[in-house]
């Protein structure tokens, strides 16, 4: 099958391959100074989990990198390619970057077929047929292929959560961005969501996560990036971000999401 | 430890079922309810024998003039008489198949359009093909087809190829602006509120006055524009002011999230509209769309004013002939009871779409 080849020549890990370069970006909304400085690099197959307390700028970050959002200063660029107002580069980022929502955001007036071969449709022009099998496969890898043909509204959170992922993937993304994508899920369908995520982490995907589960973190991150009032105030790998962390923010925070 | 049997359900007992409970419930459950039956029943009791007299006991039905219209109720004599001027006015009656048809395919389009199973692009095609097909067809000239002048059309082919070509065309132009208005460029977004406001803030009249008067001064001199097209994009720029309106709240019903989805995925502006946002803000703008659909559909009437000959205005045109004088409550009513026919079915078709959609965000 074509699309296994996809994945498998996006599986090779490699932090030296620099994927995703964030330079000392400022972000305001209107007099609102929201993204403070930031910088952070992300190499090839790195998994870099957003952590930090609502309202800290996480998800304004993330959406930078895809330009859902705009930016006012410094650059950001994706695979060397400059995230600004330019069309084309605009496009090629959106193939490259795939993003996860809190909220799935599937399209409620799609099966779940159709909402899985939309873009390879009508962004890249594949063939239905093609389109279709891409998507099934994806369907499979989620666990959900027997679903493809019920509409959003008739499936759970979780199982929803797994084929927004599942829809992420079919544009063969080297990059996945996810805005906590289980803190919309009861507890017990988190799991199984978690479980798609570090399976995709595990096959060498690029990931940049914000979320709050700390397991996760812990089992696949290379790195944790903790964020306070619009700035990064701690990055480190896993183990020394949770089992010492040296600013008195986030020994505060670990203290309030460990608590319950 | 107990064990208990299952137990019959039964039914509720007889003072809450059938009609007597319904009646006690709905008309007499308290001493003001009994008393505003017993006006409305006193109310029903006054109209309603005269009506039935008017309409058929004392009614005329045999003959076929107004001498013989000797009974004090109703002259349908003259409805039958008149049938054809009501329905296709001026329009030959050698020709008439072509109205009959015209109008089948109407009916065909709309049977299409609410049946659910067939494919929406059937369904659009089928839409967008009527009022070419239907120009075409009544005025001829070509395909053999005898060439037939728009001031011969009149009645309620009229009416109907004034509504349909309005709703229809309306409806693109009215998305259009409904985009433009959240637009973020500026000249866009203003130009569309300007035109949204300004065509809501003045009477359909006037929009037609415009049009009749107005819009031949910017046509070189001499050419006859003809009366009906003007009347047409008098009432489609009308109409698509509130296509916009309705269709605006469409869109602000979607969550922000759909937007960001089908942005994030790389489609186009355009693409996300067609196949993410619109087909979700128009199933949500339905019952509003249907509801200002029934208000132009009784305003094209006003086309009268402009000189067009429409269904209400057969009215006049039949009861002025010297055979059949005074018979204008007959036309007025025959006149009201095809208006409410169209009107309630289009009502109803509205009602039954609410219920399904409300149907379908419950589960
Ligand atoms: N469109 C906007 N206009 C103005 N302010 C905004 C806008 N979007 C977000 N903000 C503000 O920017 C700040 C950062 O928001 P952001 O959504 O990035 O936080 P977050 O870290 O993702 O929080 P959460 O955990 O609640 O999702 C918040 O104070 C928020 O109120
Ligand atoms: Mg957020």
């Amino acid at each position: 099958m074509p699309t296994q080849e996809v994945i498998q020549s996006n599986n090779t890990k490699d932090l030296s391959e620099v994927m995703i370069e964030i330079d000392n970006i400022n972000k305001w909304y209107g007099d609102f100074h929201v993204l403070k400085d930031i910088n952070l690099t992300v190499g090839r197959g790195e998994i870099v989990v957003v952590a930090g307390p609502s309202g800290s700028g996480k998800s304004t970050l993330i959406r930078c990198i895809n330009r859902l959002e705009e930016y006012q200063e410094g650059l950001i660029k994706v695979k060397g390619i400059e995230v600004n107002a330019d069309v084309k580069n605009l496009r090629e980022i959106r193939s490259n970057v795939a993003m996860v929502f809190q909220h799935f955001n599937l399209f409620p007036h799609l099966s779940i077929i159709e909402n899985l071969t939309l873009a390879p449709m009508w962004v890249y022009g594949k063939p239905k047929k093609e389109a279709v099998e891409t998507a099934m496969h994806y369907l499979e890898r989620v666990n959900i292929a027997e679903q493809a043909e019920k509409f959003p509204n008739q499936l759970s959170g979780g199982q929803q959560q797994r084929v927004a992922i599942a829809r992420a993937l079919c544009k063969s993304p080297d990059i996945m961005l996810f805005d906590e994508p289980t803190s919309a899920l009861d507890p017990e369908m988190i799991g199984e969501v978690l479980d798609v995520m570090i399976g995709l982490a595990k096959e060498g995907k690029t990931m940049v996560c914000v979320t709050h589960e700390m397991g996760f973190a812990r089992k696949v991150a290379d790195r944790v990036i903790f964020m306070d009032e619009g700035q990064v105030v701690e990055e480190n790998d896993p183990e020394t971000f949770f089992n010492k962390p040296k600013s008195d923010r986030l020994k505060l925070f670990l203290e309030q999401i460990l608590a319950h | 430890m107990a064990v208990y049997e299952l137990k019959p359900t039964k039914q509720p007992p007889l003072s809450e079922r059938g009609a007597i409970a319904w009646i006690r419930h709905n008309l007499l459950s308290s001493p003001f309810n009994i008393l505003f039956t017993i006006l409305s029943l006193w109310i029903l009791y006054i109209i309603i024998p005269p009506m039935v007299k008017w309409f058929v006991l004392d009614a005329n039905f045999v003959g076929n003039s107004k001498a013989e219209c000797t009974g004090d109720g109703a002259c349908w004599i003259f409805i039958r008489e008149k049938f054809k001027i009501f329905i296709y006015g001026f329009y030959p009656e050698s020709e008439q198949w072509r109205a009959n048809l015209t109008m089948g395919l109407g009916a065909l389009t709309v049977a299409l359009a609410v049946i659910d199973r067939v494919p929406r692009s059937i369904k659009i095609a089928s839409i967008l093909m009527l009022p070419v097909v239907a120009i075409i067809l009544l005025s001829g000239g070509y395909f053999g087809l005898a060439y037939i002048e728009t001031n011969q059309w009149g009645g309620l082919l009229l009416t109907l190829v004034i509504a349909a070509v309005g709703i229809v065309l309306s409806f693109p132009i009215g998305i259009l602006f409904a985009l433009g208005r959240q637009s973020k460029l500026p000249i866009i977004k203003t130009l569309s509120v300007f035109y949204i406001e300004l065509i809501r803030g003045v009477p359909l009249i006037t929009v037609l006055f415009m049009a009749s008067v107005v819009l031949p001064l910017f046509f070189p001199e001499g050419m006859d524009f003809d009366k009906l097209i003007r009347a047409l994009i008098g009432i489609t720029l009308f109409q698509a002011a509130y296509v916009a309106e309705n269709i605006r709240g469409g869109l602000q019903a979607i969550p922000r999230g759909q937007y960001e989805a089908s942005e994030a995925m790389g489609l186009t502006y355009w693409k996300r509209m067609r196949l993410v946002i619109l087909p979700q803000a128009i199933k949500v703008a339905i019952p509003n769309l249907v509801g200002s659909f029934i208000s132009l559909f009784k305003d094209t009437s006003l086309v009268m004013i402009i000189g067009l000959f429409d269904l209400l205005s057969m009215v006049t045109l039949t009861t002025n002939d010297r055979d059949w004088l005074g018979l204008s409550t007959e036309g007025f009513v025959f006149v009201a009871i095809i208006y409410w026919i169209f009107n309630y079915l289009m009502s109803r078709y509205s009602k039954n779409l609410e219920k399904k959609l409300d149907t379908n965000n419950k589960d």
